[in-house]
């Protein structure tokens, strides 16, 4: 504390990397909980069954991947178990544009997925389809407007048909929306030529089926996997900033800490005089300059906590979520886990003292007789 | 009453008469199409939204199963050739100096931006074998007699299942061609002009095609020469051909 004012600076100056951190950190858990729990809630449920020749980066195989249901897999479909989708090609032709789209067949008594499905019920003598709003942007489509798709059965043969835009969904997750049209899943089989016949099944929380034939199990891992390199990069990129901050604090303290020694030379040959060993006095040292780090988490967590729980509550809007391809809620709520207090205190503290013992190592090297003096060393 | 019975029999024999049996005009039709070989050289013209672009190209074809193009300008398209065998079709772009095989669904994806798949310019069988015909009327185009021709496909792999065709009566060469979808929907419309007498057939060398589904003025393709039966080398319809 000999430093004065200086000691004051470091400790801001560390409180600040402290809370910065940990403020990072908080919004990419955050995000990363919320995009894996819109993914899972629109898109891939509890794991997929996929055809053991579909690729859902892949269209063209969509024509050649679809199974028949068995009667143990319509069972559990009845359960609310799994969710059959069947998905194709096709062109949509809004306003004379062509555009490239998937169709994709779900079923309207679906309740695994949030997709508003149960729009696709009540067809009377209209073929009723829902679209993602990012979707409806690009095509300009609004509730109530027909949408006239050209596609091929499964000979080839094209067929065209006019849908009608039942509903219109907000999400988050570019994947659920993005060029994709949703009809009811037996409309599309029969458009198809495929009776009772799906490409992919999602699978609910409690789904009994483990293995069923000629389906291969995809699980969280597999259907999040590019989700969460992202985040990984994300993390990576955040932690250079991070080391840049902290590195910013951690030169401050270990300046303070070579001039504290260098200043309070009569006082290092005072303790040795007394009896305390080289060690003790670096260690008194260290100590000192680690305190930096005590009170710096002290300062953060005064202005931290207030200011994070604000965040939290409000959470903090980017506003290009919908333009980016990307999952990106419109608000993102930072999660500040207690592992990731615990490590960034570690961190901090961990940092701090090893660069306050850095410079104090010379004291070790000291003879206690110049340093009573004073003398230059 | 037996007058009414010998009126109606002469009515329909007389009809019988000078109608010609729809299949029969389709087979003309499609003699006149098709050939052992042919060597073609074209310009297609694409109209986009904004702008046009003009590709020109020499191709070899033989039957419906060989054909070998290699296209000759703009300069950005120059020495790109596709070979199609079969049910194959291979691209060889100059620039990456490759060869990328282009198959299943990818087929169904437009040339160059144009109003044609890959499987438009491949699907070149008989009409006769997809179709079976029903002579419906007469109409005039082009200040052309035409019989007008409504073609329901016979086999599950076709890609349009119904077809209006107009047919010259005195030429046998179709002069539009209407494409529906099964709903009934109108998909695609050709227009076929500029009918040549090349070494005894008749052949329109200018079409244009406009998927009505899209806005635009469509895809027009000129045949600026055309010889039939020649003798094509064999190694043309090799994938070593291409790299040549």
């Amino acid at each position: 504390m000999g430093a004065g004012l200086r000691t004051w600076l470091n400790v801001a100056v560390l409180s600040f990397a402290f809370v910065v951190i940990i403020f990072y950190n908080g919004m990419l858990d955050g995000w990363n909980r919320q995009g894996r729990n819109d993914t899972i809630a629109w898109v891939t449920g509890a794991g997929q069954f996929w055809h053991p020749g579909f690729d859902r980066f892949d269209p063209y195989t969509f024509q050649d991947s679809h199974n028949l249901l068995s009667p143990e897999i319509v069972s559990e479909v009845e359960k609310k178990n799994l969710s059959p989708v069947l998905v194709s090609q096709a062109t949509a032709f809004p306003q004379g544009r062509s555009l490239g789209v998937i169709l994709k067949g779900i079923d309207p008594e679906q309740t695994i997925l949030s997709l508003p499905s149960s729009a696709l019920k009540d067809e009377i003598n209209q073929d009723n389809a829902i679209v993602g709003k990012r979707f409806a942007e690009s095509a300009n489509l609004k509730k109530g407007d027909k949408l006239l798709i050209r596609w091929r059965d499964k000979n080839g043969t094209f067929d065209a048909r006019e849908v009608n835009i039942a509903e219109i969904f907000n999400c988050d997750v570019p994947e659920a929306d993005n060029g994709q049209v949703y009809l009811s899943i037996n409309n599309l089989q029969k458009m198809m030529g495929m009776q009772n016949e799906a490409s992919y099944l999602v699978a609910g929380e409690n789904n009994p089926v483990k293995n069923p034939d000629n389906w291969i199990f995809r699980d969280l891992s597999f259907l999040l996997a590019d989700f969460d390199k992202l985040i990984l990069s994300k993390r990576v990129g955040a932690s250079i900033m991070q080391v840049f901050l902290l590195l910013i604090a951690l030169i401050a303290i270990f300046d303070t800490q070579v001039l504290s020694i260098f200043r309070r030379q009569k006082e290092i040959g005072t303790y040795i005089a007394l009896g305390m060993t080289r060690i003790q006095v670096v260690g008194i040292f260290t100590v000192e300059g680690g305190t930096h780090s005590i009170l710096a988490t002290l300062l953060g967590a005064l202005y931290g906590i207030p200011l994070l729980l604000l965040i939290n509550k409000t959470g903090i809007s980017f506003g290009i979520g919908q333009n980016m391809n990307i999952t990106l809620a419109d608000t993102i709520y930072p999660y500040y886990s207690l592992k990731l207090i615990i490590s960034t205190i570690l961190l901090v503290i961990l940092s701090a003292t090893i660069v306050s013992y850095l410079p104090s190592r010379k004291i070790a090297k000291m003879k206690p007789t110049d340093a009573l003096k004073g003398k230059l060393q | 009453m037996k007058l009414l019975i010998i009126l109606i029999t002469a009515t329909f024999s007389l009809f019988a008469f000078t109608s010609p049996d729809a299949m029969e005009i389709l087979d003309k039709v499609d003699r006149n199409m098709s050939s052992r070989n042919r060597i073609f050289e074209s310009e297609m013209i694409i109209h986009g939204r904004r702008t046009s672009r003009n590709i020109t190209s020499v191709t070899y074809s033989e039957g419906n199963k060989q054909s070998f193009t290699e296209y000759l300008s703009p300069a950005r398209e120059l020495g790109t050739k596709m070979l199609k065998l079969g049910n194959q079709l291979w691209i060889y772009s100059p620039s990456t100096d490759r060869i990328i095989q282009i198959s299943g669904h990818m087929l169904r994806q437009s040339v160059m931006g144009s109003d044609l798949s890959y499987e438009d310019m491949m699907d070149d069988r008989k009409l006769t074998e997809i179709y079976s015909a029903e002579l419906t009327d007469n109409e005039i185009i082009d200040n052309r007699n035409t019989y007008v021709l409504v073609l329901t496909t016979k086999v599950e792999d076709a890609t349009y299942f119904k077809q209006k065709i107009w047919v010259d009566t005195e030429r046998y060469v179709p002069l539009k061609q209407e494409m529906f979808a099964k709903s009934g929907q109108l998909l695609k419309r050709t227009s076929l002009s500029e009918v040549k007498l090349i070494q005894g057939k008749w052949f329109p060398t200018r079409i244009i095609y406009k998927d009505v589904l899209k806005d635009g003025e469509g895809t027009e393709f000129t045949m600026t020469s055309i010889k039939f039966d020649q003798n094509i080398p064999d190694y043309i319809f090799t994938k070593a051909a291409l790299k040549k």
